[in-house]
Parts: C-alpha cells; structure tokens; sequence
C-alpha cells in the first residue's frame, strides 16, 4: 500500500467503510466489492514493462555505487575525503566505469578484439548463456500465471538433464533422430519432476512450495547417485557421465563452413529457446488450456464455478513448467556440457524465477529478461579478469532487481512516478462524472 | 445534542465523494439518510466519526465546530456508529467486547469486568434490551449482536448514534424489535442518523429524510410521501417499485430434490433433509436470513458443494455425481452470491469474463485454438443486448460498477439455452435501475418456460419475483408457500418474517394474525391508501 491508497488502507484497518470510488457505482468506477485486494503475485507481475527498467537501471546503479567503495583506489582516495573531495569521486567514478564497460566488452561488444567475430563473440555468449536461462524462466512463469509458486525449476533441470544425457551417450539412433530424442527426453524428466508437486496439491492439497524446494534437494542426490552408477561413471569420479553421441548434441547455430573460424559456442538450443517462447505466448493468450491456467490463477473460486477442473489445471501447469525446464536442462546438457555433470543445473533453477519476475511472467519479457541475465553472467567473466571487481557484484545486482521488482512502490517514488491503478481509477472516474454531468 | 453538518466536501481523486453536504440532526430526531449504493452516505458518515478528514465544511455540535482526529475523538464528542459489518470479537462476552477500548480498570490496572457487566445490565434493562452480559458473542443471534453493538456505543454516552444499513442482516421481526429501540433511544433524547436504502423502513421510522444522490443532497422529504416520490427522488427519474410480471403458467415439475442433504467437514449439518420442486415456468424464491443453508443449497445444485445424501434431478436425471461442467453444459445457469469470488474474474477483460464458461466451444475455439475474434464479437453483441456501459470489451471487468458487472454475469449465464436458472442474492449492491434490469430479464426467462430458483435475502425481492416460496431456516426448510393466494391476497410479510425465525407455517399465520409488525402495517396501510 502505497501513500496515494491511504484511504482504502485505512478503511481495511478500521471499518467496513466506502471506499471513494464507490460514489462512481452506477456508471464507471469500480464498487467495494469488485475491488479485490491483489495478491502479491498479481500486483508484481501486473506491473509494466517500465517498472521492469527501471528495476534494472537501479539495481545497476547501486551496484555501481558498491564497485565505486570496494574499488581500492577509490578508498585510499576517501582517506583525505575532507581535503579533496574531488580525488574520491573521480576514482570511485572511474571503477564504475571500468567495472561496466569491462562487463560490456564482456557481453555485447568487444571492440578490441582482433577479428570481427571476436567482437560480436561476447554477444553470442550472452545469448548461449541465456538459453537455460529463459527455457526455466518459461516455466516458472507458466506456474506464476496459474498462481503457482514453482521454487522446483533446480530439481526439474537436473532430472531432465538425466534423462536427456541418458539418451544422448547410451543410445546409437539417426543423426537429427536421436537429437529430438534427447531434447524428448529431458522435457520429460523435467515434466515428470514438475508433475509430481502438481499431482500432490491437486490431489492433498501439499502446497508446492514447499514440494519444490524438497524436490530440489531429492534431485542433487539423485544425480550424485547417478553418477556413480556404472554406466554413468566412465572415469571412476562420480563427477562426469560419458560425452554425448555427437549426433544428440546441438549443432552450432553458426556453421565454420558459412563463416570460419568464428568460435562461437551459441547452438540451436537458442532457437529451441525462441520456438518455446513463440510456443508458451500462443498457450497463455490463443489456446483453451493457458485460459484456464489464467482464469485460474486469478480467481480460482470463479474458475471453479465456471465449470474448470483446478486440480486439473494445476497438473497440467506443472507438467508444462517441468518440460520447460527440462528443455533448459539440454541447453547445458546437449549444449555446452556434451555430457552429464554433477553441477550440470549450476543456478539457472534459481535464477530463472528472477528471470520471470523480471519478465513480468510474459513470454517474450522473459525472453529478453533471459537475454539480459546471459549478457550479466557473460560480462562478469571479462569484468573480474580486467578490473579489480569480483564477479559476486553480479549477484548482488541480480538480487538488487529482484528487490526493486517487489516493491513497484519503492520504485516509483526514486523515479517519482505516479500509481498506474490509481491513474486508471481516475479515469474511470472521470468518465462517470461527466456521463453524470451530461 | 444538535448535530449540524456544513458543506461537507470529501474529494478522492478527480472522484468528489461528498459535494458541500449540509445536515442538520435536531436532539431526539431518527434522522434518515437515504441513498442508493454509493450515493456518498457512507463517507459522510466517516467523515462524522472522524474516520476521513473533510476536504471543506465543518462539524458542529450544539453550534460549537469540532474537529476529529479519529474516531476516539468522535466518541468522546458523544457519537456513537454501529457499522453494517459489527466489529465485534467472537470469543469475547458481551461484557467484554463492551469494554473493549475503554476498559474500566482498578489498581494496578486489573480489569473490573464486573463494572463492564454491570453498566451492560443497566443499559440493557433501561432500553429493554435483553443482553445477557455473559453470553458469548459467536454464540449470540445477529440481531442480539446488533443490540451489543449499540450498547457498546450508548455505554460511552453516545448522544447522536449513526446506525449504517442496520436492518440488512435482520429478520422483519429483529427489524421490528430495532424499530422499537431506536423510539426507545429517541424518547431518551438520543439523536439517531439512520443510513438505509431501503423505502419502506424509512418511511416507518425517520422523523426527517435526507436524501443523497452523487455526492449531493438532492431534496428533503417527509416520512409521508410515498414510496414513489423517495425512489424518484433517491435515483433521479421516475422508477417502478414492483416488478411487472403476468401470472405464472407453471408447466410440469423438470426440477425436484428430494432428501437432500450437506454436512460440512466439521459435522455441522448445512442443509438438512430438504426436499422441492420447480415447476417450467415458475420462479420458486428460496428466503431465509443469511447463513441458513441457502447458498449451500445453491452450490450442491451447481457441483461446487458436495451432497451427502438425497438427490437432485434435472429432467428427470439425477444430476447428483456430475461435474460442474456437465451441470453447467446441460443447461443450468448460475448467478453465484458473491460476484467478486465466483462470478468473475477481476483481472480478466469483459469479452474474457463472458467466455468463462464456454471458451472451449464452438466458434470460440477449434480444438485447444481460441478465437478472440469470435470472443469480441460475442461481447460486443452481449454487452449491447445487456445494456452494459462499458468503454471497450477489452478493459478488465473491475472497471465496470456492480451494477454492469452484475450483467455481465447474467449474460453469459443466459447465454446458453437454459433448463434451470439458479440465481443467488441477484440484485445485492446493485443500484435500483439494475435491479429494474436484473428482475426483468429473470421474468423473461421464467416466461421462455424454464423454471427458476431465487435466492435471497431481501424479503422486498422474494415478494416481488416470487411465485413460489420456500423458507429456509437452520437448514430446513420451515414451509413452501404461494406467492398469492388462492383468495388472490399476496402471502403477509409478517407469515415469512415469523417462518424466517422458525417458526412452522401454521403457527406463523396464527401469530401474525395477532401481532402486527411496524413494516407489515405499513404494507396494509400503503393498500387502503
């Protein structure tokens, strides 16, 4: 609740009152009761694309503000603070500067780079970096939408990751054959991870929180058990599984034959990471199922008297969010990695939510909110190894966004901008009184 | 005490609540406030108990200005609010949630709840009030919580009491019983603000009627004009009170339950035994206080409540096992109670909220593929058929009044050719040109020849849709009655106000023959006028 709501605040606290839109009852303004309180999921992903911005913009400029004290020059500099005060400022500037366009050179852009494709190259690492990255993020919002809180996407990668690296080193198929039938494989093992939280609520009602961070933990140990099975454990480490068939990993999407020695890591996982994104927008807002999840998530009471099967689509939403998951899993698994590792899921589980709450749950905002987290992972790498800044600044703006995403309101007020619900409600308002005066 | 108000202005937004109200209540005055659902009755009244600061204008009390903080002020300034939701701990005693805020405390602070029991025992026994100062309040019927209330109030020397809709959650006779304690409190001196939509009460009971229209004071009246004059006067044209509505021509009974039973997990039995039929073409009104098993009733119908015995049949089929969806596909429309929770879903567009139902259908879908094209063409040709303002069918429905969201839901329950209709409370919150709109359209679907459950709790309402009434209490359900009867005299207010507290059908007719309620005179007094 922000100050311009005070009045409803109020009321909420002291008494069945009226709220002040109610006067607008007959023609436009919304009633007490059709004026429900917004859950917290609904008033963070309800907000705008800007709020998103300007989260990132924020959360980047505090981290500044943080590589500026740690930055060593720039606190000798703040030892005679009070006689030059100039000296702090311009280093404390200067590390922030290089801090960043290190992380730039490191991510979008090298312009020192030898050849052409050494420049685009850091480019084309955010992009590989991203594709786990909005695959998981897909997912978590998939469950966002239905009200879901899936904390699950960790364990739903690494079981996907077994069973796409299964079928990748332990099966001779087809070339293009046996490449669908390890992406196959880990959208199940992620499905069937995601499914079973959603079975558990639909059916007991076992809140899914909970499950998913359990799940989680039950997912690490697996794959550490797995990897010390026979099959899985070629080199007798328990760390690393055999390499996967060339035939079942990602070709390059950039091919040495259309542009030599380019060195680009980034494969057609990329494009799997795109067509899924095409593929969750037309579920959510074209087809009958991403109704329900909608129609769900927001007010499960009227779904249910509409004739809707929650517990129905609560499964359903799960298995969805799991294969995505899974589908993150073959960015590392038939990607990069080309075998199983006992870290094949590093964070991507965790930082996926952060993705969908940046993207605001909407697919293509988590598209580019992938895109973006990629290009901070990318950049992090060149930043640490130029500058003086260690990578964990990385985390910390990452957790900066998270905060600025949960609190619209703190966000607002830094940028002084007005409550979108309020300006709405004015407007509805307006309109009535001047179809009252008319 | 005199109570003036002067050019009250409450401002939210561009949105002006209260446009210079002035209002004057003289000592002993039952001073009504009548206004439709968000007229700005209730933020005045917050402004008086000092709950929202005035914008403009000035309180006076005795011809001094005064100013609230907040409501403690307000209270010590001796007035005193019953709120239409009691704010009333269920656990507590009587004594104790009278105390509540003001405990009356010995040495060292120890609680003297026998002070609090005792200022109970006076006020109770001076005003005939019948509280006992032990009771528990969860254990206690609405009407007596009301009294609490007021209590609560009158023990803090409130001397102008604002009462808000308090006649909304009580029987006709709990009404009555109201009536007589507020000339109780007037004859002591005690200036009452009476805070009602409700004509015929008013006109019962005020000395003088404010009436309140769009922020604005739009007229005073006298408890002598007629029902009329106040409705045009409340809405701003001239309205109909009754609901126009030929003689039923009930077919064959396509609707029965028979033994039909709830039990909530808690072992508390909702709906008790309960057995009737709906006939083609009639409206059967299902009226009771709130909280006597109706809504349960209605939701065992549609397959949101599970039935624990008895069945339901539709057509001759017991629809008992059947999922809501198949309810709702072979023909049953249902306009849930609470709009907000079951009837819509806030965040989503007006086009959406019409689809809820049948979105997977054809045209709106081929396969698991939507059709939002078919979807905007269904609500612009509903929303027009509906008469419901709307700016665009994609904004969300929560900018829509409860009036026109109201619509929305009968649309699309109407939408599908119907075998049952079962509509709860319809017309709750809604302004009076809705329930103008919302009773027609049922009528008019009682007369295409399907049968039809009403639910409510205004008895205004049953007596006007109702061709058939079942009374339901504590589950049971206490009698079916005529609407009319076979003389062609309409079924007494004070017969269903008596079977609304229990009592059997017979026995009602008995005592209502005896005793007359203040409302039910008023009835017969409208008649020979």
């Amino acid at each position: 609740m922000n100050e311009q709501n005070r009045p409803d605040a109020g009321e909420e606290q002291s008494v069945a009152a009226t709220p002040p839109a109610e006067a607008g009852s007959e023609t436009g303004g919304p009633t007490v009761r059709e004026q429900e309180r917004p859950g917290v999921l609904q008033q963070i992903l309800g907000g705008s694309a800007l709020m998103s911005v300007l989260a990132v913009v924020l959360a980047l400029f505090i981290g500044g503000l943080l590589i500026a004290f740690a930055d060593e020059d720039t606190r000798e500099a703040a030892t005679y603070f009070f006689a030059r005060p100039f000296d702090t400022i311009s280093a404390g500037l200067s590390a922030m500067a290089e801090a960043y366009v290190a992380m730039f050179r490191g991510s979008v852009f090298d312009w020192q780079a030898a050849t052409f494709a050494g420049m685009v190259n850091p480019l084309t690492e955010s992009m590989v970096f991203a594709v786990p990255l909005i695959l998981a993020g897909l997912g978590i919002a998939v469950g966002f939408r239905a009200g879901l809180f899936n904390i699950g996407a960790q364990g739903q990668i690494i079981v996907g990751a077994i069973g796409a690296a299964w079928l990748g080193f332990a099966f001779d198929l087809p070339p293009v054959i046996h490449l669908l039938a390890a992406i196959l494989g880990g959208a199940i093992g992620g499905a069937v991870w995601g499914g079973i939280p959603g079975v558990l609520k639909a059916r007991f009602g076992a809140n899914e929180v909970i499950v998913t961070i359990m799940l989680n933990y039950i997912a690490v140990y697996l794959i550490s058990y797995i990897l010390k099975q026979p099959g899985f454990n070629p080199g007798r480490t328990g760390q690393r599984s055999p390499a996967v068939s060339p035939d079942a990993t990602y070709p390059l999407l950039v091919p040495q034959w259309l542009w030599p020695d380019n060195g680009f890591r980034l494969h057609w996982g990329f494009v799997v990471a795109i067509l899924a994104t095409v593929f969750v927008w037309w579920l959510m807002e074209r087809s009958t199922v991403g109704f329900q999840i909608r129609a769900v998530g927001a007010n499960p009471a009227a779904a249910r008297t509409a004739g809707m099967s929650v517990g129905r689509i609560t499964i359903i939403t799960m298995v969805v969010a799991g294969a995505l998951a899974g589908l993150a899993a073959t960015g590392q698994v038939l990607g990069t990695e080309r075998s199983l590792t006992a870290g094949v899921a590093a964070s991507f589980g965790f930082d996926a939510i952060t993705v969908a709450l940046l993207g605001r749950s909407r697919p293509w905002g988590t598209f580019f909110a992938g895109i973006l987290f990629g290009a901070l992972k990318a950049g992090g790498f060149l930043m640490q190894s130029l500058t003086s800044t260690p990578i964990d600044i990385v985390l910390v703006v990452q957790s900066l966004i998270v905060l600025f995403i949960a609190a619209p309101p703190l966000v607002r007020s830094v940028f002084r901008l007005p409550d979108p619900d309020r300006r709405r409600r004015r407007k509805a308002d307006t309109r009535t009184t001047q179809e009252a005066t008319a | 005490m005199k109570l003036e108000l002067q050019g009250i202005t409450k401002v939210f937004g561009s949105l002006v609540a209260n446009d210079h109200i002035d209002l004057v209540v003289e000592p002993g005055e039952i001073h009504a406030l009548l206004g439709e659902n968000g007229a700005g009755k209730s933020t005045l009244m917050n402004v008086l108990y000092g709950l929202y600061d005035p914008d403009d204008g000035q309180i006076l009390l005795d011809g001094a200005p005064a100013t609230f903080r907040g409501p403690g002020d307000a209270v010590s300034a001796g007035i005193g609010m019953v709120h239409q939701h009691f704010m009333l701990v269920p656990v507590f005693t009587v004594a104790e949630s009278v105390a509540l805020g003001y405990e009356p405390t010995g040495a060292g602070g120890v609680l003297r709840l026998e002070e609090a029991r005792r200022r109970v025992r006076e006020i109770s026994d001076r005003f005939g009030f019948q509280v006992d100062p032990d009771a528990r309040i969860e254990d206690l019927p609405v009407g007596v919580q009301q009294r609490v209330e007021i209590i609560k109030a009158l023990s803090r020397d409130a001397q102008v009491l604002i009462l808000d809709e308090p006649t909304a959650v009580l029987t006709p006779q709990e009404t009555d019983e109201l009536i007589r304690i507020m000339r109780e409190l007037k004859e002591s001196g005690t200036s009452i603000v009476f805070i009602t939509h409700k004509l015929r009460e008013v006109r019962a009971i005020a000395d003088r009627i404010t009436v309140i229209r769009r922020g604005r004071v739009v007229g005073e009246a006298s408890p002598t004009s007629t029902e009329t004059e106040l409705a045009s006067l409340m809405v701003g044209r001239s309205v109909s009170l009754t609901v126009d509505k030929e003689p039923a021509q009930p077919g064959e009974a396509t609707f029965e339950v028979e033994g039909l039973s709830v039990v909530a997990p808690t072992g508390t039995v909702l709906v008790d035994d309960i057995s009737f039929d709906v006939r083609a073409g009639e409206i059967l009104c299902v009226a009771g206080v709130q909280g006597n098993g109706q809504t349960e009733l209605a939701e065992v119908i549609l397959g949101i409540e599970q039935a624990d015995s008895g069945s339901v049949r539709l057509d001759g089929k017991d629809i008992l096992g059947t999922g809501v969806k198949e309810r709702l596909r072979s023909g049953i429309g249902f306009v849930p109670e609470d709009r907000s929770t079951d009837g819509v879903v806030s965040s989503f567009s007006i086009a959406e909220n019409l689809v809820l139902d049948l979105y997977d259908t054809p045209p709106f879908a081929r396969g698991v593929s939507m059709s939002p094209a078919k979807v905007t063409a269904n609500a612009e040709q509903r929303t027009e058929e509906f008469d419901v303002r709307h700016t665009s069918v994609h904004d969300p429905i929560s900018t829509l009044s409860g009036g026109n969201a109201q619509k929305v839901v009968l649309a699309r329950e109407m939408s599908r050719p119907l075998r049952l209709l079962v509509a709860s409370q319809p017309t709750r919150g809604l302004d009076v040109g809705s329930i103008e709109f919302v009773h027609g359209r049922v009528v008019a679907e009682r007369d295409r020849g399907t049968p039809v459950i009403i639910v409510s709790t205004e008895l205004d309402e049953v007596l006007g849709l109702a061709d058939r009434i079942a009374v339901m209490y504590r589950g049971r359900i206490v009698g079916i009655v005529d609407a009319v009867g076979e003389d062609g005299t309409p079924v007494s207010r004070d017969v269903l106000g008596l079977m609304m507290a229990g009592v059997p059908l017979e026995d009602a007719q008995q005592q209502a023959a005896q005793h007359r309620s203040v409302l039910g005179a008023a009835d017969l007094g409208e008649e020979q006028a």
